[in-house]
């Protein structure tokens, strides 16, 4: 493995032991959102950064292995539309655009408060996937461009 | 009183990293004491007892770091001397600005005393804990900007949406145009 393939061993055994445990943090933050301090812009940043850590640590060539950056163009916009459609459900349901169409449950409940941890889980979607393409077309606009990697 | 020092204290933090960031010669010394005052103002946000903004705030002060540490460090990027009418352009901004301020002094000193918002739909969401009663959700920060105020978190995350949107036409454009010339070559 060559110098100019990512960093050195020590950052990438860091990162090999830490990238799903800071995957972890970001999903419990998107799915506490209605409980605790957080929600999907919050838990989607720590989720983008976890995937930019990998990027920056081993380098472009294997994070394109290790993910499958097209599937990510198509949740971003799969996150939007769903968002969409739950507003529309609500003007069907209810009677107003993102209304609360569904059973609110018991108050600090993980299970609870209706609709408001569904969107939060499709903002973290948008967010984590949308920053970390952003950064990822940038890094691959510039390697094209005749930079140096 | 102990909470006004402490942002006063870390204003001034701000104020001098953001004059040691203009003095640096290094580019990457200067990025990076830049991040002083994103995360000064998050520490701001969590002393005013708003954490679910100081966790974005930080994040997306460290995700500003990242992208401009890759934009800007370049062995190639040269800096230019300020010439004299650089010098009479920033004196005359800083004279206007410190105009502006001075003219609305009396503006400021009529704002409502701070902590005190005399808005009756934050005091609606507070008193009573309305906004849990309704949303049965225990945040109520969440409860009011994916329930009462949905519409605006769709049009951020429409921002943002956008954002991504453009650029990735953009920068595929011009990697299509680069791949069509080589082909003819």
């Amino acid at each position: 493995m060559k110098q100019s393939d990512g960093m050195t061993v020590i950052v990438k055994t860091i990162t090999r032991m830490s990238v799903w445990l800071i995957i972890l943090y970001g999903i419990y933050i998107i799915l506490h959102g209605h409980l605790t301090p957080g929600g999907g812009f919050a838990g989607g940043v720590i989720i983008a950064l976890a995937f930019l850590n990998v990027m920056l640590a081993y380098g472009r060539k294997y994070t394109e292995q290790w993910l499958n950056v097209r599937i990510m163009y198509d949740l971003v916009s799969t996150g939007a539309i769903l968002f969409l459609i739950i507003g529309i459900f609500g003007i069907a349901l209810k009677g107003s655009f993102l209304a609360n169409i569904l059973d609110l449950g018991e108050l600090f409940k993980l299970e609870s408060a209706g609709v408001i941890p569904i969107i939060d889980i499709f903002i973290g979607v948008i967010v984590s996937m949308g920053l970390f393409v952003m950064v990822w077309t940038l890094a691959v606009f510039h390697l094209e461009d005749g930079g140096e990697e | 009183m102990i909470v006004d020092t402490w942002v006063i204290f870390i204003l001034g933090i701000m104020i001098i990293g953001s004059i040691a960031a203009i003095e640096q010669k290094e580019m990457l010394s200067a990025i990076i004491t830049v991040g002083i005052v994103g995360l000064g103002t998050s520490l701001i946000f969590l002393f005013l007892q708003a954490p679910d903004l100081a966790i974005v705030q930080f994040l997306f002060e460290i995700f500003a770091i990242i992208i401009l540490v890759r934009a800007f460090i370049k062995p190639d990027y040269h800096k230019s001397e300020p010439s004299i009418m650089n010098k009479i352009v920033t004196v005359l901004t800083v004279l206007v600005l410190v105009a502006i301020l001075f003219c609305s002094i009396d503006m400021l000193k009529a704002l409502p005393e701070f902590g005190n918002p005399s808005m009756e739909t934050s005091k609606y969401y507070v008193d009573n804990a309305n906004a849990a009663k309704e949303t049965h959700s225990a945040n109520i920060v969440t409860s009011i900007i994916l329930d009462y105020r949905a519409y605006d978190t769709l049009g951020e995350a429409t921002v943002l949406f956008t954002a991504i949107l453009g650029t990735i036409t953009i920068l595929r454009i011009k990697t299509k145009k680069r791949k069509s010339e080589e082909a003819i070559e």
